[in-house]
């Protein structure tokens, strides 16, 4: 292994760094990781058992889950249309909307569910004009969704941008020559080359959308059952003083996320094929 | 097919630089037409423009005497290779050079056996019958170069675009496909527009050439003629490598400034004149003047290269390596009588461009 670090690679010191690396993502990483694993079982597998037999447990995965992948998929086409204006369109105030963009990561999350709670309550900008339609948003899971899409876009954005910059102008044109309609063009041609990041991006997406807690809690109204998020019910057990069933539901809520990331890694290998030079060897 | 331009102007996006300007040129059905130049003088922008890809223009494009913006790219039977291939990586190399075919709405489109069949054909073709099933990033670049060919012959187009094709392959690999394509194109009937800054390339390769700068055509004419009889100085600059002489035409001889240059007859008014002409084609000749002779290391085709000293500054010429001590090393003169001259940047008429050498054979193009 070392041997063949040192033979392929021109960075000085990498054996040396690599060591440094690796104890470290040990201590930041790996060491909670397995304390959060083991946890649960110190005093038996009694809270493990009362976690799994917790129906309040089950929908508040189900509303973890559900609103993370519905805003995350809701970002994809929104996200992909947003890195199209900014890097083909030549709109006026491009680099202002650039720096927009990454501001969900730098606000701190509960400013974004005030915010949104605001803005989506009976008497918000939004909210009052979606009540007088009939729709509340506010305390329901469609204010979960809104939330976390608004938390999630800009990884969408960012992954797809730059590979959509680096597609050559030609390869439509190309398309074109050869016959293809836009619409073919768009979907044969485009659209595979962006499917990667497009599936990295939600991937990113959702598994944020998966841990996210403070900008949801505000604007979700947190009923058990029906608007209720597998993080604010940990938050409620640790409240409780029962930690044992804190870790267990966390533990469950990580090997879930676990078993979804996987599946999206298989799904983005599958629509690499060809575009990444050794993957299609 | 044939095409038409006519007086085509093009300006460059938020700029009133000209592009194109008032280009006219007349592409024969089955010609094989190669456009070269500089950088920056409008070959590729020429081409384009046939294709039907970019923006608006001033002037006529005419393909089979039809008028094409406006009419679906796919009835426009054009075939257009980019400089850099714009294979889909994402796809086999059956799958691109399908693409063609699979895009047809569903009445023209041929059932998949005749698609298979056809890929097949064209792998047969482009002599890599075993890797329809590789993706683009898994060939060499020669291979991709054939596969983005025969993506582009794939639905039978009659004018084949050609953009710097070989500007990536190394030169026994552009060698060969240059060649192969020449084959290709007497076999299957094609006109073709090659666009190069080589030459060599363009000579080897093409009936005919057109020289271009800054946006215009300053020659058009067969690749034999084209060396031979250049229109402008720039063109024979742009040929190949060219020895300049300033000097005068008077009583009918052309008298270069230089010392220990001869002169020679001329059919030509008096007047100020430049002679242009390779340094192959230069001679020494014993006792005819002054200059010395001092071989330099390399040479080229077989020829070896010498400087001239003249006493005001130092030529590079070709000579036969069995010519080398021939005429000595002093006392020189230079006969540059197989000059071409021009006035002005015009060539001087009378000026015989290859009357002391043999006469090149010259080719009909069609």
């Amino acid at each position: 292994m070392v041997f063949c670090l040192r033979r392929r690679d021109g960075l000085p010191g990498l054996s040396i760094s690599i060591a440094f690396t690796l104890v470290w993502i040990g201590l930041i990483v790996a060491l909670p990781l397995t304390a959060l694993v083991l946890r649960p079982w110190q005093e038996g597998g009694g809270a493990m058992l009362r976690a799994l037999h917790d129906a309040r447990m089950y929908a508040a995965l189900r509303v973890s889950f559900g609103c993370a992948a519905l805003a995350a998929a809701i970002d994809v086409p929104l996200g992909l249309l947003l890195a199209w204006a900014l890097v083909r369109a030549r709109l006026p105030g491009r680099r202002a909307i650039d720096a927009l963009i990454d501001l969900p990561f730098a606000l701190p999350t509960a400013v974004t569910g005030i915010t949104l709670a605001t803005l989506y309550g009976p008497t918000g900008w939004v909210g009052a004009l979606l009540a007088r339609a009939g729709i509340r948003v506010a305390y329901t899971p469609a204010g979960i969704v809104a939330a976390l899409m608004f938390v999630g876009l800009p990884f969408i954005v960012r992954a797809v941008e730059p590979v959509l910059r680096g597609l050559p102008p030609e390869l439509e044109e190309a398309g074109l020559l050869l016959g293809a309609s836009p619409l073919q063009n768009f979907r044969r041609v485009i659209l595979p080359p962006l499917l990667p990041p497009l599936v990295a991006g939600f991937s990113l997406a959702f598994a944020r959308c998966i841990g996210e807690y403070g900008s949801v809690i505000f604007i979700a109204g947190n009923q058990p059952f029906h608007s209720e998020i597998a993080p604010l019910l940990i938050v409620v057990r640790l409240q409780e003083y029962d930690y044992n069933g804190a870790t267990a539901i966390a533990l469950i809520l990580l090997l879930s996320a676990l078993v979804c990331m996987t599946g999206v890694a298989a799904l983005r290998r599958r629509v690499s094929r060809g575009l990444v030079a050794r993957g299609a060897a | 097919m044939s095409v038409q331009i006519q007086s085509l102007t093009r300006r460059a996006p938020n700029a009133s630089r000209k592009m194109l300007d008032g280009v006219s040129l007349t592409i024969e059905d089955g010609a094989f037409v190669a456009l070269v130049g500089p950088s920056g003088a409008g070959k590729t922008t020429l081409l384009r423009t046939i294709a039907g890809l970019d923006g608006p223009y001033e002037g006529t494009v005419l393909v089979d005497g039809q008028v094409l913006a406006g009419r679906p790219m796919r009835e426009r039977r054009i075939g257009f290779v980019f400089q850099n291939y714009a294979l889909f990586r994402h796809m086999t190399v059956a799958r691109n050079i399908s693409f063609g075919l699979d895009v047809l709405p569903r009445g023209e489109r041929p059932d998949r056996g005749a698609i298979a069949a056809r890929v097949a054909e064209l792998l047969e073709l482009i002599q890599l019958p075993t890797l329809g099933g590789a993706y683009p990033d898994q060939l060499s670049g020669g291979q991709r170069q054939r596969v983005a060919l025969a993506r582009a012959l794939a639905t039978k187009p009659g004018l084949l675009l050609l953009d710097e094709p070989f500007g990536a392959l190394d030169p026994i690999v552009r060698r060969q496909i240059r060649r192969w394509l020449r084959g290709l194109h007497d076999q299957l009937g094609l006109t073709t527009v090659l666009v190069t800054h080589d030459h060599d390339e363009a000579l080897e390769v093409a009936d005919r050439l057109v020289v271009m700068q800054n946006g215009r055509i300053v020659q058009e004419a067969a690749a034999e003629t084209l060396d031979a009889a250049p229109a402008t100085p720039f063109v024979m600059e742009f040929l190949g490598e060219a020895l300049e002489f300033a000097g005068r035409v008077a009583h009918g001889r052309f008298l270069p400034d230089d010392p220990n240059v001869l002169s020679f007859a001329v059919s030509a008014g008096d007047g100020p004149a430049t002679a242009y002409l390779r340094p192959h084609e230069a001679r020494l000749v014993a006792a005819g003047g002054a200059a010395r002779a001092i071989p330099l290391t390399g040479g080229q085709g077989g020829l070896r290269r010498l400087a001239v000293a003249l006493g005001t500054r130092e030529v590079e010429i070709l000579v036969l390596p069995e010519r080398l001590g021939q005429a000595g090393t002093e006392g020189l003169g230079l006969d540059i009588g197989r000059a071409r001259l021009f006035r002005d940047g015009a060539p001087l008429a009378g000026a015989p461009p290859v009357a002391s050498g043999q006469e090149l054979p010259r080719v009909t193009v069609g």
